[in-house]
């Protein structure tokens, strides 16, 4: 399966944001979920708003499997700006599929104040949702098998990567 | 069983916190880099993350405490679980309870972690032993065994200050011998790499197998200070003034209390630490301990993230599906 270029989806994802930064006084601020979202997330700051508040999100204590999967601890903490109350939150992430990574994103970003808005910006969206949330921005749709799991590799030179998850490997 | 059997699962991952003896580099940096992503908790509007949702901690004190006990308390909080504080030397035991009853009693209340501070060297090892399956024991202090978050606070505050070990000489100063604190520093230290860990101590207070602990012995302090980059002061446990070990707590000062002029031996940018409580002009003089060099009051807020550091790492103990959906 050819993979879209990374670089390309970014662009176009930039240039439908846009609008979101003409008002400043909706106070936009771009907040990338660690790791992949993040990366994606700095390259839109910078096309698009340099000028403007970046922010990343380590979702990992908010988690509905956390028991499971335990901690990275490897993974940057997260640092939002001061003040989120009232902003319009975009929310970046790579790939949005059961849809549970943007719950506990948002479950985390109450924790810090209340955002007038938010907004969720993805790279890959490959449905198969397992809870009600939509992006609002999509860079490509994608259908895999429920057995795949596609990742985006980087911090440089950004590239999807597909793996098959194989079920033996506990 | 020792306590590394006990410690870990499997797969190696913490599934009780009894002693740093048994515990490996891996493991203690994971905690020190957990505690890292916690600090940041406290400074949010709700300091809370929901990692122990739904979970019940009993804190089981039967000696006293305050910072011990209350940081225990607020990183129990923090990772949003539900906490019943029991000083028991003041209910059931009094009565004539054994400590297996006592367990059984609050098991069957559905708790989910023990935090245990006793008196009797091992109690937290025999806590662990009988907990059902599933339960977990974090040591809050055994004897004269080990007190090993308070230990690991330690090793987040040096690592704070001074980052890597490899470059460190370390100096613990007071009673080694009735020290718990001092014991979980000395293995904690050694497993991460300290160049050099001293003890430094009146020679009726060094432990007679201290060497075989790798680590330097001094009986002069200010041979001891010479060039450290982190001194320790220990609490001078004037109960412990009875048994004839000290001649008297102003002779103590006089030769191992940490003084201005003392402290200017070791390097200039040395950290003082003490684990609390301080005894004021017996071990440590009062300009000293609020001077510029103490992180005594830092050690304290340290904790907090290092304890809800250990609690969420056995919580989320089961390493097996990593990956988690999207």
């Amino acid at each position: 399966m050819t993979l879209p270029a990374v670089e390309k989806l970014i662009d176009e994802l930039t240039e439908a944001l846009a609008p979101c930064f003409t008002d400043p006084a909706s106070h936009p601020i771009i907040v990338g979920i660690e790791t992949g979202g993040a990366w994606i997330a700095e390259r839109i700051h910078a096309r698009i708003a340099p000028n403007t508040e970046l922010g990343r999100l380590n979702i990992s204590f908010y988690r509905d499997d956390f028991t499971r999967i335990g901690l990275h601890p490897t993974v940057k903490p997260s640092s939002l700006p001061p003040g989120i109350d009232d902003a319009t939150v975009i929310l970046v992430d790579d790939v949005l599929h059961s849809g549970r990574t943007v719950r506990a994103a948002m479950n985390e970003l109450f924790d810090y104040g209340r955002p007038r808005r938010i907004l969720l910006a993805i790279l890959i969206d490959r449905g198969q949702r397992e809870i009600p949330i939509q992006a609002d921005f999509v860079g490509a749709m994608l259908e895999l098998d429920a057995g795949s799991h596609i990742k985006l590799e980087g911090p440089d030179n950004l590239s999807l990567v597909i793996k098959t998850v194989d079920s033996n490997a506990g | 069983m020792p306590d590394s059997d006990l410690q870990l699962d499997e797969s190696g991952k913490l599934r009780h916190f009894l002693s740093i003896e048994g515990l490996n580099q891996a493991i203690l940096s994971e905690i020190l880099d957990t505690a890292d992503s916690f600090t940041s908790v406290t400074d949010r509007t709700i300091k809370k993350v929901p990692i122990l949702r739904g979970k019940t901690v009993a804190n089981l004190f039967f000696e006293a405490s305050t910072r011990t006990r209350s940081t225990f308390e607020l990183a129990a909080q923090r990772l949003s679980a539900d906490i019943l504080s029991l000083n028991v030397d003041t209910s059931a035991t009094v009565k004539g309870e054994s400590l297996l009853d006592t367990l059984q009693n609050l098991e069957a209340m559905q708790i989910d972690m023990f935090v245990i501070r006793h008196q009797d060297s091992g109690s937290a090892h025999f806590f662990a032993q009988h907990v059902r399956p599933g339960v977990a024991v974090l040591n809050a202090g055994d004897g004269q065994h080990a007190h090993p978050t308070q230990a690991m606070l330690d090793m987040y505050t040096i690592r704070h200050h001074k980052h890597d070990f490899t470059r460190l000489r370390v100096a613990i100063v007071g009673d080694i011998l009735h020290s718990r604190v001092a014991r979980s520093q000395i293995h904690a230290l050694n497993l991460l790499n300290t160049a050099e860990v001293r003890i430094v101590a009146p020679r009726t207070l060094i432990p007679v197998d201290a060497e075989a602990l790798g680590v330097r012995v001094f009986e002069d302090l200010e041979a001891g200070l010479e060039d450290v980059d982190v001194v320790i002061m220990l609490r001078l446990q004037r109960e412990r003034m009875r048994g004839a070990l000290l001649p008297s707590e102003k002779e103590y000062f006089r030769r191992f209390g940490l003084s201005q002029e003392r402290l200017a031996r070791a390097r200039p940018d040395a950290i003082v630490m003490h684990p609390g409580p301080a005894n004021r002009g017996v071990e440590i003089e009062s300009s000293v301990m609020d001077g510029s060099q103490s992180v005594i009051l830092q050690q304290v807020s340290f904790g907090i993230a290092v304890r809800m550091a250990v609690m969420s790492m056995i919580v989320g103990q089961s390493g097996l599906q990593a990956g988690g959906d999207a």
